[in-house]
């Protein structure tokens, strides 16, 4: 067989590796949003769910604490993860201390979410007695997600050019201040992104939060009650009821957050790109 | 008279700028300490997860033997019986059939994005496979058990099975696969294939015989850390695995995995029951580890031969 018609079949399975490959999101996109959106409609975001063994209801109380979980977890998450990555990007030098932490850094970010809700339920749920809680829920996923930021937001503060720290430094600013008003703002869309990323994984993570925050279909009065977010629901519906179509309906308006969050950090991206690299 | 004011005012105005100056250095050193706490709180979180998880899950010890926890087959938690070999054994089976599948498919679709595909064709094909990333699992897991689980029923068994858990952990580790591959793919410096095309190899000896030695170790380590992923991963395998605790002799027989044990279980275990699952936890934790080494390696061998 000569190389030209080795070549020919070679292309011929590697177009089809890609064929392959793209029919995977775009059959499962299609799939869920076909069987899920019939089922969509105000009435179903706007009452509560049943809960129990029965399927039945809509999914506002399952809105409510997926939003009320994202607020607690990113008001505890933000001053830690961007202020870890200041220290990272601005302030560390190359010690044992700091190399030490980016190790940790790098294997918290490989650990599987499971511990994490291992973790979770060992320390909040039951050594602090917070019980199963959005508190305990938050912390968890804090944990989980603190690597994600850390690492996004360093990447977007060592972006931004020496030139600029070395002009604030020139005009007589402290570092403190250097770090507050000439790199924080210059960074801030790349940070805004890592962020949005936090929130897209907190949506879909499931595990750490069936150990720690308990599944309670009702709604949230406090950072003490349980309660489930949207992907938590989900699987209670389809392991738990037949309520195929509610399932397929809250996976529907996952996908859809999905999507959402995908291209706004995409448009994001590239805006900052365009801004590092002196585009308009 | 004039000169006493101004000299008063001159005095009052040191006094300010000193005033001033010594906030901002306080700031400054304040917000030094500040980052650095900042900083060690990831240090502090990984600490604190190896310290519970060894205090909850080690005790386990002074009661099981250690060889029979990791190689009996008996799990039956009432009768104090901790053997976790049939969940070893589901979590690695399941990961190989998985990679089995998605590394050539993986692999030719780098080749296709980093060589193949025409520029249009890549703009919108790489935003749909990083949209598999964002998928929450348990949607991945609802459509194997509406699609994938009725499927393989056919051929026998209840469907919940391994082959089911691999076909939906597949698509999950895909766009890991692809994206690290295709990265490794691209850092082949370009000299090294024009002189392979001028020296009149086709485009696909050069890809063959040049870009994929090269790119090897980066391309390994996307495997691995696939497999990393692939053993972690713990919603769909419990919505489609089927979560019996036998050790799975074929593709179509149920199994559970390490993750879906701990999971399944922990809500309501307590005592011996409950450092069992811590015990999993450090066994899953190890292998991670293990594989998480194994990357970092071998992408360190792979810098020195591009360097050279």
């Amino acid at each position: 067989m000569n190389a030209r018609n080795t070549q020919k079949i070679a292309w011929f399975f590697i177009w089809a590796g890609g064929f392959i490959t793209i029919l995977i999101p775009i059959s499962i996109i299609g799939y869920v949003l076909m069987r899920g959106l019939p089922s969509v409609s105000l009435d179903f975001l706007l009452t509560p769910p049943e809960g129990g063994l029965s399927g039945e209801g809509g999914i506002s109380t399952v809105i409510v604490t997926t939003i009320y979980l994202i607020v607690v977890t990113l008001i505890i998450l933000t001053p830690l993860g961007i202020g870890a990555a200041i220290y990272l990007a601005e302030y560390a030098g190359d010690s044992w201390i700091t190399r030490t932490i980016r190790y940790a850094i790098d294997t918290l970010a490989s650990v599987p979410s499971i511990i994490f809700g291992l973790f979770g339920f060992a320390l909040f749920v039951t050594a602090l007695h917070f019980r199963f809680s959005i508190l305990s829920g938050a912390l968890a996923l804090v944990c989980l997600l603190l690597p994600t930021l850390i690492r996004t937001a360093e990447q977007a503060m060592t972006t931004v050019p020496r030139s600029q720290r070395e002009a604030a430094l020139a005009l007589g600013a402290t570092k403190w201040q250097t770090v507050s008003h000439a790199v924080l703002p210059t960074a801030m869309p790349g940070i805004v992104t890592g962020i949005i990323l936090c929130i897209g994984r907190a949506v879909e993570e499931t595990a750490v939060l069936y150990v720690t925050l308990g599944g309670s279909a009702a709604m949230p009065t406090s950072l003490f009650s349980g309660g489930r977010t949207l992907s938590l629901h989900l699987f209670y519906l389809a392991m738990e009821t037949n309520a195929f179509e509610k399932s397929m309906a809250t996976g529907a308006i996952l996908i859809i957050i999905v999507i959402i969050i995908n291209s706004l950090t995409d448009w994001l991206a590239s805006r900052f790109h365009a801004k590092m690299t002196g585009g308009t | 008279m004039i000169k006493e004011i101004e000299h008063e005012a001159e005095i009052q105005n040191k006094r300010t700028v000193k005033r001033q100056s010594k906030a901002r250095f306080l700031s400054d050193r304040i917000a030094r300490y500040l980052v650095f706490i900042d900083g060690m709180v990831s240090f502090l979180i990984l600490l604190a997860i190896a310290v519970f998880t060894a205090q909850e899950g080690l005790p386990l010890f002074s009661q099981v033997n250690i060889m029979s926890f990791l190689f009996s087959t008996e799990w039956r938690p009432t009768q104090g019986e901790f053997g976790i070999l049939p969940m070893i054994i589901g979590s690695i089976y399941v990961t190989l059939l998985a990679l089995f599948i998605a590394v050539p498919l993986g692999v030719a679709c780098a080749i296709f994005l980093s060589e193949v595909a025409p520029l249009a064709v890549q703009r919108y094909f790489r935003p749909l496979v990083q949209l598999l990333v964002g998928i929450p699992s348990v949607v991945y897991g609802l459509v194997g058990m509406v699609i994938i689980v009725p499927f393989i029923r056919e051929f026998g068994g209840s469907g919940y099975s391994v082959l089911a858990a691999a076909i939906v952990l597949m698509a999950m580790i895909l766009p890991t696969i692809i994206s690290i591959s295709e990265d490794s793919l691209r850092a082949v410096p370009s000299a090294y294939k024009q002189g392979a095309l001028a020296l009149g190899a086709t485009h696909w000896q050069t890809i063959w015989h040049l870009l994929i030695p090269v790119a090897r170790s980066g391309i390994i380590s996307a495997v691995i850390r696939g497999m990393g992923r692939a053993v972690g991963e713990t919603m769909a395998m419990i919505m489609v695995i089927g979560n019996s605790v036998v050790i799975p002799l074929s593709p179509l027989s149920s199994a559970r995995t390490l993750t879906g044990n701990i999971a399944v279980e922990i809500q309501y275990a307590s005592g011996l029951h409950r450092n069992a699952l811590f015990a999993t936890g450090i066994v899953l934790f190890v292998l991670i580890i293990v594989l998480n080494s194994l990357a970092m390696l071998v992408l360190k061998r792979g810098e020195v031969v591009v360097e050279r």
